[in-house]
């Protein structure tokens, strides 16, 4: 697979690091000197010094033959103009770009960008979604936000232990897809007991999301 | 000004208030219609003349708020004049795609990006290869045909 990054600072370092690590092909284009110089010495990459959104260097980048463009820069309109010029002149089949403002999202959809990602709403939701919930150990928002997949663990005072899943009121929209207990992954059934440390796998929708918090942990959640 | 009488459009949105940008402001304001001019600097604005009578917007045109704030969905019309290529071609699509502003021109700063535009099907003006041009009309000399 070939990728090209185009921006810079920590996050484009590592993130080629791991690209390459992968066996890509890798082309970095960061409008830094110092910082290409730096991460020509540091990466497996071709490291290109300039502006990623002029097309002449997306093409000397190798644009044409890439499979995904990622634009990871400061500024919301280098990030589209790169998503943008990689798709319509290149044919680039996935471009992915950084959202800084959160009300861009929308913008670089209806604008032609396949994956907008906005870090803003991404933390905020991992804000929302786990106050007050310690327990909960990863959260993976899957197709776009609709669902997600989270890990929780019983504590001692949980109020579900002892009982069976029958017992317990899940909402529609929330499902118990296993329960890891002391290593193992049991597919839980009606009457299977929930006991302290279970780690629990939770497939729900948003808007139920809280309540199954509510029903396993017994606490208020705001 | 032509005696042929030419109809100004009633509100126009210019981003970018620097020689070219505050220019036209002056001259839109002038001919009668509701200007708003946004720029990231404040200083900017310095550019203007005193007689100019239309809003000023201190921000980034690439924030939605921004816009919103310059009344985009109403203007007949969006001139994005700034020095920065990439500022104006997401200013100007997103005042045709998300805002419908009937009338969008965009500056191009580098020529070379001009089959781009194209290719976005925005209507430019390139200030480089206008200038280009005059200076070669004013180098013409009459053939000997």
């Amino acid at each position: 697979m070939r990728v090209i990054v185009v921006g810079s600072g920590k996050i484009v370092y590592f993130l080629a690091r791991q690209f390459v690590g992968r066996r890509y092909r890798v082309t970095v284009i960061t409008a830094d000197d110092g910082e290409a110089r730096f991460l020509s010495r540091r990466l497996k990459a071709t490291v290109l010094h300039g502006d990623g959104s002029d097309p002449r260097l997306l093409e000397a980048a190798g644009a044409r033959r890439a499979e995904a463009v990622l634009a990871l820069t400061a500024k919301d309109q280098d990030n589209l103009a790169v998503c943008q010029i990689a798709r319509r002149l290149f044919k680039v089949p996935r471009t992915i770009g950084l959202v800084n403002d959160p009300q861009n999202e929308e913008i670089f959809r209806k604008l032609g960008v396949t994956i907008p990602f906005s870090a803003t709403q991404i933390l905020a939701g991992i804000i929302e979604e786990r106050a007050g919930f310690e327990e909960i150990s990863s959260l993976i928002p899957v197709a776009e936000g609709k669902v997600t997949v989270s890990e929780v663990a019983l504590r001692h005072d949980a109020p579900v232990l002892g009982r069976t899943l029958q017992e317990l009121e899940f909402p529609d929209g929330a499902l118990l897809g296993g329960i890891i207990r002391e290593g193992m992954v049991i597919i839980p059934k009606g009457n299977t007991p929930l006991l302290e440390g279970d780690r629990l796998i939770l497939v729900s929708q948003p808007g139920c999301y809280e309540r199954v918090l509510e029903l396993l942990s017994g606490e208020e959640n705001p | 000004m032509e005696t042929i009488e030419t109809v100004w459009p009633d509100y126009t949105v210019v981003v970018g208030c620097g020689r070219v940008g505050s220019l036209l402001a002056d001259l839109l304001s002038r001919a009668g219609g509701s200007v708003v001019v946004i720029d990231r600097e404040e200083a900017a604005f310095e550019l203007l003349s005193p007689e100019f009578s239309g809003f000023r917007i201190v921000g980034d045109a690439v924030e939605m708020e921004v816009l919103r704030a310059a009344k985009v969905e109403k203007a007949d019309c969006l001139l994005a004049v700034t020095k920065d290529d990439n500022v104006n071609l997401m200013a100007a699509q997103v005042a045709r795609e998300i805002f419908q502003i009937p009338k969008v021109l965009v500056r191009i700063v580098d020529p070379q990006r001009e089959r781009l535009y194209r290719e976005f099907g925005l209507e430019t003006i390139s200030p480089t290869r206008l200038t280009a041009n005059a200076f070669l009309a004013a180098l013409r000399k009459p053939g000997k045909g």
